[in-house]
C-alpha cells in the first residue's frame, strides 16, 4: 500500500492503516482534502465543502482510535449527498429552493456515520431534489466524469460516484429512488448499493418518492459497501417504513466462490438500443460468474419489465407532487413575497426555486393525481406494480440473484440527453423495476466499452442484501476492473 | 397532443406552481409525449389486481403515546423566510 496515494486506498485498507497507527486520519483527512484543492476544479463534485469539519473530526477520530474506540469507518474521509440532512451543514437537495437551508438535525445515516467516527469532506452535488440521470438537474453545476470530463457521471447521485471515483473521498452515500446510486456507480465505475426498501431509515433524507426512495453506499469495492451497509443499516421508529428487523454482519457475506448459486439472466433486460460492447461485459461477467461455481439461467423471463418505466413515470412523479407540496415560501426555503397575495406569493417561490425536470414532474404527478386521470394513470400504474413484484417473486423462487446490466449505455455526453426527457427516463430502464419491487441490488464493476466503465447488475430479494453482496464480492474478486483509477 | 394548454394551466394552478407562457408551451408539448408513453399501461391485464403502494407487508405502525422533547423555536425559526414574534409571518389567507 505504500507505493499509492492514501488518498486512493479503499475505506477498509484505510481503516488497516489507522488501526496500525501508521498513519494518522489526520494524515488521510489532509491528503484527501489536497487532492479534492488538485482535480475538483475538473470534477466539480460537491456542492459544498466542509474543510473545517472534516479535520476536526479528523482529530476526534484519532482520539478515538488512540482510545482503542475505533469502528471500521472511524477516520475515513466520506462524501455525503445533498439530499441527507446534517445538523449546522447547508443542505440544497440541489436545488434553489434549499440553497441557504440549514438543518436544525440529522438525517439518521447521518447520525449512525457519526457515531461510527464519521469525517465528512463535503456534501456532493445531485440532480435537483434527485430527480435525474445525470447531475445536469442540479441547480448550482453540473459534474462532470472522472473517466471523460466531457460527459455525465450519471445521476441523480453523481456528485457521490464522481467524488469516489476520483478519491475526492473514500466512500460517499447516495440516495436510489429509480436508480440513483447504481446508474452513476456504473457509470463512474464504482460500487453502488439500493438496499431494500426499509432496511435503511429515511428519517432527515429530503423526501422525494416516499415508496421509493433508499439510501446507500458507494465504495470503492464490495467489501466497503458491506462495511458502510452495516454502519447505516436497521430500523429506526422515526421512519415509519423502517424495517423492524435484525441487521446482519454483512462482512459475513463476503466469500469468494459462488458454488450452488443460482444466476439468473432476464431476457427483457438487453433491452432495444443497448450497446453492443455492454451486452459483451455482462455476458463476459455472466460465464465468470458460472466459472466461479454458479449454475445461471440464461433465460428467465419477467414479462412486465416493458411497462416498469411508465409504471415509475406515474408513480415517482405523483409521490413527489404530494411530497413537495410543502415548498410554500413560509416555513423555510426560498421565499418570494413580492406578489398580491397569498398563492400568487406561492406561485413565484415556485417558479424561482423548482428547475425545469422538479417542475415537469410536479407537472406530471398533479396530472395523475387529478380529478378523471386517477384510475387510469395512478391506480393502474399501482396494480401494474403489484404484477412486477409477483414476476420478481418467481423468478426468486427458482434463482438467489439475477443479474443484468444497469445501464444499457456507457456514460453519455453532458448535454445530449437535456432536451429530450423522455430519452433521459430511458437510461434508467433496468434500474427502475427493482425500486418499484422495493428489491435490494448492487452495481459493482465489470469492465470498459471505449474507456468508460460498465456496471454489472445484481438484484436479489427483500431483504437478502447478503446474497448480492456475496455474488458481488465473488465476482469482484475473480477481476480487476474496481482497481482501476480515472486518469486525472 | 395528450393535454391541452388549458389542461397544462389548470394543473399548474392546482399546485400552485408559477409557470410563464413559455413554460406552459413546452411543458404541453413534453407531457403530451410522456403521457402519450403511459399508454403502454392501457395494454396490460389488471383484471382482479390489487394495486401496491408500497412494498412492505407493514400496516398501522404504531408508537407509544409519550411526550417526548421537540426542536427549541428558535431553531425552527432559524429557517423561516419571515419571523416574527416566534411565529412564521405569511399573507393572510383570508381577504
Amino acid at each position: 500500500m505504500a507505493d499509492r496515494p492514501l488518498y486512493d486506498l479503499t475505506a477498509h485498507e484505510a481503516a488497516d492503516l489507522l488501526a496500525r497507527r501508521e498513519v494518522s486520519s489526520r494524515q488521510l483527512t489532509e491528503a484527501v482534502l489536497e487532492r479534492i484543492r488538485q482535480v475538483e476544479g475538473r470534477i466539480e463534485a460537491f456542492v459544498s465543502l466542509t474543510e473545517d469539519v472534516a479535520l476536526r473530526q479528523s482529530d476526534e477520530a484519532d482520539r478515538r482510535i488512540a482510545a482503542g474506540d475505533a469502528t471500521p469507518l472511524t477516520g475515513v474521509p466520506a462524501a455525503i449527498k445533498d439530499v441527507i440532512c446534517t445538523k449546522g451543514v447547508r443542505t440544497t437537495c440541489g436545488s434553489r429552493m434549499l440553497e441557504n437551508f440549514v438543518p436544525p438535525y440529522n438525517a439518521h445515516v447521518a447520525e449512525r456515520l457519526l457515531e461510527a467516527g464519521l469525517v465528512m469532506v463535503g456534501k456532493a452535488n445531485m440532480d435537483e431534489y434527485a430527480m435525474g440521470s445525470s447531475t445536469e438537474n442540479s441547480a448550482f453545476h453540473p459534474t462532470h466524469n472522472p473517466w471523460d470530463l466531457e460527459r455525465v457521471p450519471g445521476g441523480s447521485s453523481g456528485g457521490s460516484a464522481a467524488a469516489v471515483a476520483a478519491s475526492e473521498a473514500l466512500y460517499a452515500l447516495g440516495s436510489d429512488t429509480g436508480g440513483s446510486i447504481r446508474q452513476p456507480a456504473s457509470l463512474c465505475g464504482v460500487v453502488g448499493m439500493k438496499p431494500t426498501y426499509g432496511r435503511v431509515s429515511r428519517f432527515g433524507l429530503v423526501a422525494f418518492a416516499s415508496s421509493l426512495d433508499q439510501i446507500g453506499p458507494l465504495t470503492r469495492d464490495v467489501t466497503d459497501c458491506a462495511l458502510v451497509l452495516n454502519a447505516i443499516a436497521g430500523h429506526d421508529r422515526r421512519d415509519a417504513t423502517s424495517a423492524p428487523l435484525e441487521t446482519p454482519d454483512y462482512r459475513q457475506a463476503l466469500v469468494p466462490d459462488l458454488k450452488g448459486v443460482r444466476v439468473g439472466v432476464p431476457r427483457e433486460y438487453f433491452v432495444e438500443g443497448m450497446d453492443d460492447g455492454v451486452r459483451a461485459c455482462i455476458e463476459d461477467a455472466v460465464r465468470r460468474m458460472e466459472a466461479l461455481g454458479a449454475e445461471a439461467d440464461w433465460d428467465v423471463s419477467l414479462p412486465s419489465t416493458g411497462s416498469a418505466l411508465a409504471c415509475y413515470y406515474i408513480i415517482a412523479p405523483s409521490e413527489a407532487s404530494a411530497n413537495l407540496a410543502r415548498y410554500d415560501g413560509v416555513k423555510y426555503g426560498y421565499s418570494n413575497m413580492q406578489g398580491e397575495s397569498m398563492f400568487e406569493n406561492m406561485e413565484r417561490t415556485r417558479q424561482y426555486g423548482f428547475g425545469d425536470e422538479v417542475k415537469r414532474r410536479i407537472m406530471l404527478g398533479t396530472y395523475a393525481l387529478s380529478a378523471g386521470y386517477y384510475d387510469a394513470y395512478y391506480l393502474k400504474a399501482q396494480k401494474v406494480r403489484t404484477l412486477i413484484r409477483r414476476e420478481f417473486d418467481e423468478a426468486f423462487q427458482r434463482c438467489d440473484v439475477l443479474v443484468s446490466a444497469v445501464s444499457p449505455t456507457p456514460a453519455f455526453r453532458i448535454g445530449e440527453k437535456t432536451d429530450n426527457p423522455l430519452q433521459m427516463y430511458l437510461s434508467d430502464v433496468c434500474t427502475i423495476p427493482v425500486n418499484i419491487a422495493g428489491l435490494p441490488a448492487i452495481s459493482v464493476p465489470a469492465g470498459f466499452v471505449d474507456g468508460l466503465p460498465v456496471g454489472l447488475h445484481i438484484m436479489g430479494k427483500p431483504f437478502d442484501e447478503p446474497a448480492i453482496l456475496r455474488a458481488a464480492y465473488a465476482y469482484e474478486q475473480a477481476t480487476d476492473w474496481h482497481k482501476a483509477r480515472p486518469p486525472l | 397532443m395528450a393535454i391541452t394548454r388549458e389542461e397544462v394551466r389548470h394543473v399548474a394552478t392546482l399546485f400552485r406552481l408559477g409557470l410563464s407562457e413559455e413554460d406552459i408551451a413546452r411543458f404541453q408539448e413534453q407531457l403530451s409525449q410522456i403521457i402519450d408513453y403511459f399508454q403502454v399501461l392501457q395494454q396490460v391485464d389488471t383484471e382482479g389486481v390489487e394495486p401496491t403502494s408500497h412494498t412492505l407487508a407493514l400496516e398501522n405502525v404504531m408508537r407509544d403515546d409519550e411526550a417526548r422533547p421537540s426542536f427549541p423555536p428558535e431553531d425552527i425559526l432559524a429557517n423561516a423566510p419571515l419571523p416574527a414574534n416566534g411565529f412564521f409571518r405569511v399573507r393572510a389567507v383570508l381577504e
